[in-house]
This record gives structure tokens, C-alpha cells and sequence, in this order.
């Protein structure tokens, strides 16, 4: 270590990893993770998201939930932005989940035609 | 570190207290059921240190969501990783019930036990993984070491201390600031910087969880410590009893040599830093300076007289500096955040917080920190949630086998330094001990002094000799044969202790005598001149245990556990204590299922 700088750059790469643990109040993604969930792909869904979020160095948080009742539509992805209110998105493809991430995560837009619910705040 | 982020952290407590009640079994559970699952990519298993409340270990923190779960068994972890980690449910059944109103509270802040801490030292406790250097650099580590070695001068760093009024965290209480000021005053080409890791007093555990918890913490502020003298060497004393704080310690010390944050050169200052363990043998006395240097030189751990100060002659005659654990564990922060900051928490003497080992009849025993000047009614019931079987409260030990008992009459009492001595105890190191109605005080004192005799050295007569006489005075007084005038001679030898002994182990030995007499003299005058202990603990002195005949139902079951045969069948309806062979140990009265026995 031979300046604070160098310091600073260690951190700012290892920051990310223990992000999630403060807690703050961020935009959060909730993946159903039920039998039929998971059964429809979930697992594919969640890996994108965390693919994604990582490529795009995005703070978010995201937790799983079981079946609410949609099990036709699933993978369900709901979103939320802090004060917003909570949008489900269903019958998703990976390649929806990055549209959903660049449209509605870091837009702000929700991405309409995928909607499937919308539980005010 | 992977190249991919996790959905989740799991944080498990792998500190010494959960370790005992078994988290490396449910860390090793949980490796297995994440690896059925396949989510070992998705979440991560990081161990901790000490989340301070050991009383309900083993702990489990999940993140993102930041849910608590205690008492956690082996046989929890399917269901955890089912329910929770696969759909989201909370395990209500694992959350944390507040003992007052029974709630069961899923977030870790919002829990009594932690709601009135102010962590400072503990900051990292429970949160980071103690082995790894990354995430302590990622929870804003070694920038105070970083700023002080590249941005500061050393009086800079001393003035900044000094501000802060940051007191010696061992006991003493000494001006941290003013003792850099000494060392760094001092002229010499060789200088040394130690941490007195020698945590002896019954009971208490804080410089260990902070060790094992967060041991970058104790290296940053060596090094801003080593750089503030001029020291280039440092030595860690810990007692060779703490092997798992001596291992992560170890590794630390390897992982900030790896990154140059030990060695030459530091920060590119033109600092050099190295740092060694020394491993004491676990001698009480050890933690007194000067006994600890010379156990690191290799000698007996005696202590010698004071002056010359460490700060001018310490090890192997050079300058040194000795600070405590917690000391410099406050170090990193003051220097971050600014001496104006960490000087607005806490009293007007004594600043910053103090952290505490909560132990006795307590709901919530574990560590604590809280901010000086915090009641002791705050700790004890707010954040120790109250005595155990509701019970009444009699007495608060604070500061160990140096320290003294605290009555009732003082709960309101606001804990810094200078109040604690006021009332004729210490801060010590921060053991608490909390006493209930069926602790008899008299036995508590002969505790304490057990421990002292025991461990005084022998160098001095005083201490030696004087803490002997003590010891069989009280056994004395315990065992019934108690004197007139036998509380006065405690008192004079007591005084004549405090005020002839060497070091600080004799001059403080009769504290818990002192102070229990002086608040709690009744029960010595009961013990002496009743031959009775109004606790009913000293066995000596207990009355015999009475079966009541109305109430019997005759089950045998008192028969069974009493140790010494005293009972037998009366005319077949029920059982009698013989009172000449019943030696009060009180089996019997716990055992009766109809609350027939009872004492006198």
C-alpha cells in the first residue's frame, strides 16, 4: 500500500460485496420463488438480475417470495422504487428482466405490456 | 472474490460464545443444505464476530432484509433455507421475543438489547467477516490509518486525541492523549507500542469479541498509535487462553502485511510498522504494565514500581506506550470522524461510550456499549431486559475483582469514571455483574478476594500477606465462626492494602470488601452476630429444610436427590428432614412438585 489513493481503489472494488448489508432505502426486486416459480425458470430470472446488477453496478435489493396465487404467470418479477408503488411483471424471459432493469430500475418508466398488477403504495 | 454478487448474505456468529452453543455445526448444516439447493452461488456464508449477545447464540443475520434469528439448532437450518431463502418467508419461530411484552421482533435494530447501544468499538462486531481484510477496507478500514500517516503529523494526531478526552479503556482511566504525549516526548532511537490484550477480570470478554470480531480495528490503531510516538515495533499481549482470538489476529496481521499495510514504508509516509502476539500464560497480574513487560522480555510477570513510567523506560528500557484493547479500537474513529465528534457522546470527564460484559442474574447477558453517563437502570433493565425470574434487584458489580458493588439506591447513577469511584467502584474493564435478592453479598466479597489472593504475586507484603488475612477472615465469617470487631479489622487491613501495595492488583484487591461493607454491612453484622446469612446461601449458615406434612403427597421424590440421606418415611403419608443430617443444599425444595418443602 503505497498511497491512500491506492487504498481508496481497493475499497471502492470490494465495496460492493457487503453493500446490500446497510440497508438503505433502495429500489427492491422481488422474485417469486415458489414451486411454480421455479419450475417456470425463476432461477434464470434471479441469475439474470444479479448478472445484471452487477454490470451495471447498480444498488439494489433483492429477496424472493413464495407462490402468490399467479402460478400461470409465472416467473413473476415484482418492482418497487422507494414511495412508488409495487409492480408485478409476469410470463417474463430473461431478455424482459433487462428491459424491466434498464426501463423501469434505472428510468424510471414502467415497462407497460409485461405489467400484470400494480399494488399501490 | 467472485466475480458475481450474491442475492443474499448469511452471517453467522463465530465468535467464541456462539461457537460454544455450536454455530460451526449450523454453519456446516447450512453449507450442506445450500449445496442440495444448488443456491451456493446465489448466497453467500460469511462468519462474524460476537454480535454481543451470546445469551441467545447461536445468532444468524440475513440479508438484504436484515432478519435476526437466535437460539438457532441444527435442525432449524432446512426449514430456514426452505422458508426463508427459497420463498421469502420469515421463520417467525427463530425471531428474537422481547422477555417484556413477548413480541416477536424480526429486525436486529429494532430489538431492545441494541436499541440504546451506540457502537463505536463494536462497530464491526457481528457485521463483517473478521477474516477478511476486504471487508473491513470496504467498511470504510485503515482510511484513519491511511489519513493520519499521509495527511497528519504526529502532534497533529496527539492534539486530535487529547481533544477527543479519550480515556485508558483498561480501568484506570488515565488521558489517552497525554500518555502518546509522554512516549512521543521522550527522546530515543527505539520506541514501542503495546496492547494489553490481557483480559483477566471474571466475567468479562470485551477486548476478546473486539480480537475476534474486528482485529484490523486493534492493528489500525496501533499503527496510528506507533506513527503518533515514533515507534516502528508493536507487540499485541493476549492471553494464550483466547486461541481463537490469537488465530484471527494472526491472520490479520499476515493479510495487512500482504497489502503493505504492515512493513516499510507505509502509505508511502516513509513509516515503518511491524507488529508481533505475544501470548501470556494467564497471569491476573499480567495485565498490570509493568508485570506485562516483563513478561514479553521473558522474565517472571512481576510488576516494579512506577516512576519510571512506561512512557520513559518501558520494554527493554525504551519508550512505550500501552493502551488497551478498546482504547485503540476508538482510535480509527476519532480520527475519522474528528476529536469535536466522538467529545459530544458521553459526560463531561469521561467521553465516547464504554463497552460492557453483562453478565449474572440478567435476561439479556452479553456485551454492550453505550455512551457514558448512560444509568445503570438503563443497562440493567433496558437493554438487560430485567432479572432473571423476575426477581428483585440488590446489587451491581462493576469492575471486576478490583471494582465494587453497587446498590440499589444508585441505579440512576449515570456510569462514567469518576462516578463509579464516587460510589466506591470502578469502571475496570467493564465486567458487570448483576446480583439478585439471593445473592448474599458477604459471599460475593469472599469471591472477589479468592480470585485476587490467588493471583497476587507475592512481590509485595501487602498485597501478599494482607489479602491472605482478608480471605480467612471472611471464610471465617461465612462458615459462622464470624467475630466481634471482625468488620472493623476487615476495613483497616483493607485500607492499609490499598494504600501500601505495589501495584494496581493489591491497591484496588480490597474494593469488593470495602464496598460491600459499606453498603451492605447488615449482612455481615447478620452472618457475625445472628450466625445467619439473611441470602440464605452460605451453607454454613442456612437452616434446615422442613417437609410440610399437610402438603406432602409422599411421591419419594425429595428422597431421590437429597445428597445426604437426611429424609425418610414418616407412617407411610409422607416424608420428614432429618434437621441434624440436612445440610441445606436446597435439592429437595426444588424437586417437590407440590411446593411442600421449605426452609426454617
Amino acid at each position: 500500500m503505497k498511497s491512500l489513493e491506492e487504498l481508496r481503489d481497493l475499497r471502492k472494488k470490494v465495496e460492493k460485496d457487503i453493500e446490500m448489508r446497510k440497508g438503505l432505502n433502495k429500489p427492491k426486486i422481488i422474485i417469486g420463488m415458489g414451486t411454480c416459480g421455479i419450475a417456470a425458470g425463476a432461477r434464470n430470472i434471479l441469475k439474470t438480475v444479479m448478472e445484471e446488477i452487477d454490470k451495471r453496478d447498480l444498488d439494489l435489493e433483492v429477496t424472493q417470495t413464495g407462490c402468490i396465487g399467479m402460478c400461470e404467470k409465472e416467473p413473476l418479477m415484482d418492482v418497487q422504487l422507494p414511495g412508488q408503488d409495487r409492480i408485478t411483471y409476469g410470463n417474463l424471459s430473461t431478455d424482459d428482466v433487462k428491459k424491466i432493469i434498464v426501463n423501469h430500475i434505472i428510468n424510471g418508466k414502467v415497462v407497460d405490456d409485461l405489467v400484470i398488477a400494480r399494488l399501490e403504495e | 472474490m467472485k466475480d458475481t454478487i450474491y442475492r443474499s448474505h448469511i452471517l453467522i456468529c463465530t465468535g467464541t460464545g456462539c461457537v460454544s452453543s455450536g454455530s460451526k455445526k449450523i454453519k456446516h448444516e447450512l453449507q450442506d443444505e445450500l449445496a442440495n439447493k444448488q443456491l451456493l452461488d446465489e448466497i453467500k456464508i460469511v462468519e462474524t464476530g460476537c454480535h454481543g449477545f451470546c445469551e441467545k447464540g447461536p445468532i444468524l443475520v440475513i440479508y438484504p432484509e436484515g432478519v435476526f434469528y437466535c437460539q438457532v439448532k441444527k435442525e432449524d437450518v432446512s426449514e430456514i433455507v426452505d422458508e426463508h431463502l427459497l420463498k421469502g418467508r420469515v421463520v417467525e419461530r427463530l425471531l428474537f421475543k422481547e422477555p417484556t411484552t413477548e413480541k416477536s421482533i424480526p429486525s436486529y435494530t429494532d430489538i431492545d438489547f441494541y436499541k440504546k447501544q451506540h457502537r463505536i468499538a463494536l462497530s464491526n462486531c457481528g457485521k463483517i467477516n473478521p477474516e477478511s481484510i476486504e471487508e473491513y477496507i470496504a467498511n470504510n478500514g485503515y482510511e484513519a490509518a491511511g489519513k493520519a500517516l499521509t495527511e497528519m503529523t504526529p502532534e497533529e494526531i496527539i492534539e486530535e486525541v487529547k481533544n477527543s478526552g479519550l480515556r485508558g479503556r483498561g480501568g484506570g482511566g488515565f488521558p489517552t492523549g497525554l500518555k502518546w504525549q509522554f512516549a512521543y516526548d521522550s527522546e530515543s532511537d527505539k520506541k514501542y507500542v503495546i496492547c494489553n490484550a490481557d483480559e483477566g477480570d471474571p466475567g468479562a470478554f470485551m477486548d476478546r469479541s473486539i480480537l475476534e470480531g474486528d482485529p484490523h480495528k486493534i492493528i489500525e490503531g496501533m499503527i496510528i498509535a506507533g506513527y503518533a510516538i515514533g515507534a516502528d515495533e508493536g507487540y499485541v499481549y493476549v492471553r494464550a487462553e483466547y486461541p481463537l482470538a490469537i488465530e484471527r489476529l494472526k491472520k490479520a496481521i499476515k493479510d495487512a502485511q500482504d497489502l503493505g499495510l504492515l512493513g516499510t514504508d507505509i502509505f508511502g509516509s516513509g513509516f515503518n510498522f511491524e507488529l508481533h502476539i505475544k501470548k501470556g500464560a494467564g497471569a491476573f497480574v499480567c495485565g498490570e504494565e509493568t508485570a506485562l513487560m516483563a513478561s514479553i522480555e521473558g522474565k517472571r510477570g512481576m510488576p516494579n514500581p512506577r516512576p519510571p513510567y512506561p512512557a520513559a523506560k518501558g520494554l527493554w528500557g525504551k519508550p512505550t506506550n500501552i493502551n488497551n484493547v478498546e482504547s485503540f479500537a476508538n482510535i480509527p474513529y476519532i480520527i475519522n470522524e474528528g476529536s469535536e465528534m466522538f467529545s459530544s457522546i458521553g459526560t463531561e470527564n469521561s467521553k465516547g461510550t464504554k463497552v460492557f460484559a453483562l453478565t449474572g442474574k440478567i435476561k439479556n447477558t452479553g456485551l454492550v456499549e453505550v455512551p457514558m453517563g448512560t444509568t445503570l437502570r438503563e443497562v440493567v433493565f433496558d437493554i438487560g431486559g430485567g432479572l432473571t425470574e423476575d426477581k428483585k434487584f440488590k446489587a451491581i458489580q462493576t469492575g471486576g475483582p478490583s471494582g465494587g458493588c453497587i446498590p440499589e439506591d444508585y441505579l440512576d447513577l449515570p456510569i462514567d469514571y469518576d462516578s463509579l469511584i464516587d460510589v466506591g467502584a470502578m469502571m475496570g474493564s467493564g465486567g458487570m455483574v448483576v446480583m439478585d435478592e439471593s445473592t448474599c453479598m458477604v459471599d460475593v466479597a469472599r469471591f472477589f478476594l479468592t480470585f485476587t489472593q490467588s493471583e497476587s504475586c507475592g512481590k509485595c507484603t501487602p498485597c501478599r500477606e494482607g489479602t491472605k488475612r482478608m480471605l480467612e477472615i471472611l471464610n471465617r465469617i461465612c462458615e459462622g465462626e464470624g467475630k466481634q470487631g471482625d468488620i472493623a479489622l476487615l476495613e483497616q487491613l483493607g485500607e492499609h492494602i490499598k494504600e501500601t501495595s505495589l501495584c494496581g492488583l493489591g491497591q484496588t484487591a480490597p474494593n469488593p470488601v470495602l464496598s460491600t461493607i459499606q453498603y451492605f454491612r447488615n449482612e455481615y453484622e447478620a452472618h457475625i452476630n445472628d450466625k445467619k446469612c439473611p441470602a440464605g446461601s452460605c451453607q454454613e449458615l442456612a437452616s434446615a429444610y422442613k417437609i410440610n406434612i399437610e402438603a406432602c403427597v409422599a411421591c419419594g421424590q425429595c428422597v431421590k436427590v437429597c445428597p445426604v440421606d437426611a429424609i425418610s418415611k414418616g407412617d407411610g403419608k409422607y416424608y420428614i428432614i432429618d434437621e441434624a443430617v440436612c445440610i441445606s443444599c436446597g435439592a429437595c425444595e426444588k424437586k417437590c412438585p407440590v411446593d411442600a418443602i421449605s426452609q426454617g
